[in-house]
């Protein structure tokens, strides 16, 4: 299988703080891959350097066989169209309706598109996510789960080859946290991206991980399948399997 | 790791570096604002959110300055027998100071906070960065419509402003004495001279250009959360008043030059 990201020996810190300590790890194409780890373990920070929103200190990180270190802004843009950025928080812009959140990437990064071509494209993602009736609705009369689709809509309109998502499931309820990983695996088969899924939600990581990779200390200490990496009996292991299954 | 090192005090330092990521950020604006891809839509949007924020509260401002201002001076005058001068010296103050001053002072506070939250809100949020992932660049879009914007409005607002005194000037003037609107207004621009109004859209540009910078600036580098959004709203009306006031002293003495 193609890789689509390479990172080795990777190295960020913030003052004082590492936070990624010599991680390496590849993701495939196809795939998709759940990174695991408690809170500040630098599960973020690691799929904002692939977005390039952050940059390395130390090592090397390619994406779609372009490399990240020394990139110029023009390369960076044209790699990020076909990079997919889901945040934790939506980030939906506030003052837009649904429609010009979904546009506004669009019309954008592709002149010369008709007013027919842009509804089209709006109207289909919107209608993969299942939300066709929210065009005109502003993000603030959504609810939480309507507004991680919508989300993940507005980066599916620009057909990204690589989907990175930060918490999908996040402040959900379980129901909507089952529709969501269902919308990721859909997304998987309908756009055929390859994922990173950055979680602390087991439940999400079973259900479309693909491949599991655990974060302690800014290395990445165990990758497998799901049943591969909860057999460990490492302590650090089975107390987050615990947390989530026995104490939740 | 990496440790940190004084070069002068913490707070001298911390002062410096916030002096030049300010510099950065305006050479950043000019560098956008002359790059292609112009957001004429929100530039557009944002004048008309400009100006129709602040018309009321400039309307009624700049009236009841020039209402008042003219009622001070009266007494003043009158013990010179010098009345008539009354309109001419309240116009001379409110074109070559007050218009702009007000003007600025009133939208430091309502534009400048207005956009140091929005921004500091769409920053902590994550909503600048995802422009960013979308290969979309933020500045150009936020910050270039946001500074044009006030740069050209509030100058606009600034003889809006400079109209409604007027008005308040012919009132009271009129009030306290019979005297013709034509007559009012040769008494009153008599003395005016281009200079004047040139010192005022000077200021006005400038002053607006101030707010819009510096309300960007802080949004746009607003950090922990909803506390650092405040913060941001907090910091750009006090640091755009303190500026305005540092302009206001320079431009007086430039302009002074040329008397």
């Amino acid at each position: 299988m193609n890789k689509v990201i390479e990172i080795e020996h990777l190295y960020k810190s913030f003052g004082d703080r590492d936070i990624l300590v010599d991680a390496s790890i590849d993701i495939f194409q196809g795939e998709n891959l759940v990174v695991l780890g408690r809170s500040g373990t630098g599960k973020s920070v690691l799929i904002k350097i692939i977005a390039g929103l952050l940059t390395a200190d130390k090592g090397k990180i390619s994406v779609l066989n372009q490399s990240l270190i020394n990139i110029s802004q023009k390369e960076l843009n044209a790699l990020r169209l076909k990079i997919g950025f889901s945040f934790q928080n939506s980030a939906l812009y506030d003052s837009m309706t649904v429609q010009e959140n979904l546009e506004f990437p669009l019309v954008r990064n592709i002149k010369n598109m008709s007013r027919k071509e842009i509804d089209k494209a709006v109207n289909s993602v919107l209608d993969s996510v299942g939300l066709l009736q929210a065009l005109k609705q502003m993000p603030s009369e959504l609810s939480g789960g309507q507004k991680k689709r919508i989300g993940i809509a507005r980066t599916l309109i620009m057909n990204p080859e690589i989907m990175l998502y930060d918490e999908p499931t996040a402040g959900l309820d379980p129901i909507t946290c089952i529709e969501i990983n269902q919308l990721i695996n859909d997304v998987k088969e309908n756009y055929r991206t390859s994922s990173i899924i950055i979680t602390h939600d087991l439940t999400c990581a079973k259900q479309v991980g693909d491949r599991v990779a655990v974060l302690f200390d800014g290395n990445f200490k165990f990758q497998g399948t799901f049943e591969e990496v909860f057999k460990n009996q490492d302590p650090r292991i089975k107390s987050f399997y615990e947390y989530n299954f026995t104490e939740n | 790791m990496r440790s940190r090192h004084n070069l002068f005090s913490p707070k001298i330092d911390n002062w410096l570096i916030g002096f030049k990521d300010g510099a950065d950020f305006i050479v950043l604006f000019f560098k956008e604002t002359f790059s292609r891809d112009f957001e004429f839509k929100e530039f557009v949007n944002q004048c008309y959110r400009i100006g129709n924020s602040s018309l009321v509260l400039i309307s009624l401002t700049g009236f009841v300055t020039g209402f008042v201002f003219t009622k001070q001076s009266r007494p003043s005058l009158e013990t010179f027998g010098a009345t008539s001068w009354l309109p001419s010296l309240v116009t001379i103050a409110i074109i070559r100071a007050l218009a702009p001053l007000v003007t600025s002072l009133i939208c430091a506070g309502k534009v400048g906070s207005s956009i140091g939250a929005e921004l500091g809100s769409m920053k902590v949020t994550e909503q600048i960065d995802a422009m960013e992932v979308s290969a979309v660049n933020p500045v150009r879009f936020l910050v270039v419509t946001r500074v044009l914007a006030s740069t050209i409005t509030i100058p606009i607002l600034t003889f809006y402003c400079g109209f409604m005194a007027m008005t308040g000037v012919f009132l009271n003037v009129s009030l306290g004495e019979d005297t013709s609107f034509s007559a009012f207004l040769e008494q009153a621009f008599n003395n005016i001279i281009f200079l004047d109004l040139w010192t005022a859209i000077i200021k006005a540009v400038s002053y607006g250009f101030t707010i819009g910078i510096v309300g960007c600036y802080k949004g746009y580098n607003a950090s922990n959360g909803t506390l650092g959004v405040g913060k941001a709203a907090n910091a750009s009306v006090v640091m755009s008043m303190f500026l305005i006031f540092i302009e206001e002293v320079f431009i007086v003495q430039v302009t002074n030059w040329f008397r």
